[in-house]
């Protein structure tokens, strides 16, 4: 099951990076993310999975498709990468990555013995609202504030006709 | 543990995918491919948060915690960039970031 979903994520990531139709790299994306959250779910985090699918898969792909529908043509293909670009670019890639799996390799991970924590909603609630010894409710109403901080600024981005894009077509002319 | 597989394999296979993020962030010439780019690269972080969590600190939440607002402040970034891409759309007719220079001096 590992050995799949691994296979998944691996092909369909480099087929993101690579692909020259833009929705199709949306597409894949999808594939990468719902891939990411079957880990997820091997891994026992059965809400983190959950959370990963609706908002990963559902917002930002669906957000990522609506922005390529808005801004590119269906059938637009991207002028392949230059080679020198590209192999210089793998180069320098494949050595970080070398790097850096050589390292995880050589490294003995010290196993913990502590008894696994059933990760219900119970817990997972407890847990943001407690301001207790390993409680999250700072970063919890940190997030929320950046939430609706994030959701203000696009709309206000987005809109249309701000006094800021006035003044620009003004001095355009 | 679960289902015997190491947790060096997490972490390979997180490692994979960040770096090839990278790559895309650095090849790629349009503002949403970038974005897919770093939505790949903050994934493969998520990867690696939640197998360390699972393997070396099951007695523990932090992973799951904090992979839980990395998620949060992910769709954030995402709906802001996006807003500003669709904005610098509509003023230059292009998303492409080498088409994209009226504050360069």
């Amino acid at each position: 099951m590992f050995a799949i979903l691994a296979a998944v994520i691996v092909i369909f990531s480099v087929l993101t990076v690579t692909s020259r139709r833009i929705l199709r790299a949306a597409v894949f994306l999808l594939f990468v993310l719902v891939a990411t959250g079957g880990l997820y779910f091997m891994l026992n985090y059965q809400f983190l999975a959950a959370v990963q699918l609706a908002l990963y898969a559902g917002g930002i792909v669906v957000l990522i498709i609506f922005s390529v529908l808005l801004t590119s043509h269906i059938a637009h293909k991207f002028e392949p990468v230059g080679w020198k670009k590209s192999v210089f670019t793998a180069l320098a890639v494949s050595a970080g990555a070398i790097l850096t799996i050589v390292t995880i390799l050589n490294y003995t991970f010290a196993a913990n013995a502590q008894v696994a924590q059933e990760v219900d909603m119970n817990v997972i609630g407890s847990k943001l609202l407690s301001y207790g010894h390993n409680g999250y409710v700072l970063p919890f109403e940190v997030i929320s504030v950046l939430l609706l901080a994030a959701m203000v600024a696009a709309i206000v981005i987005a809109k249309k006709g701000g006094p800021a894009e006035v003044k620009i077509k003004e001095t355009n002319q | 543990m679960n289902s015997g597989i190491p947790l060096q394999f997490f972490i390979v296979l997180a490692t994979l995918m960040f770096f090839i993020g990278i790559y895309g962030f650095l090849t790629r010439r349009n503002l949403i491919t970038i974005l897919m780019s770093v939505e790949l690269i903050l994934n493969s972080v998520n990867i690696n948060f939640l197998a360390f969590n699972r393997y070396l600190f099951p007695g523990e939440l932090e992973g799951h915690f904090f992979s839980l607002f990395v998620i949060a402040i992910a769709a954030s970034e995402a709906a802001v960039a996006i807003a500003i891409i669709i904005n610098i759309y509509r003023r230059f007719t292009t998303v492409n970031v080498e088409d994209v220079d009226k504050m360069k001096f």
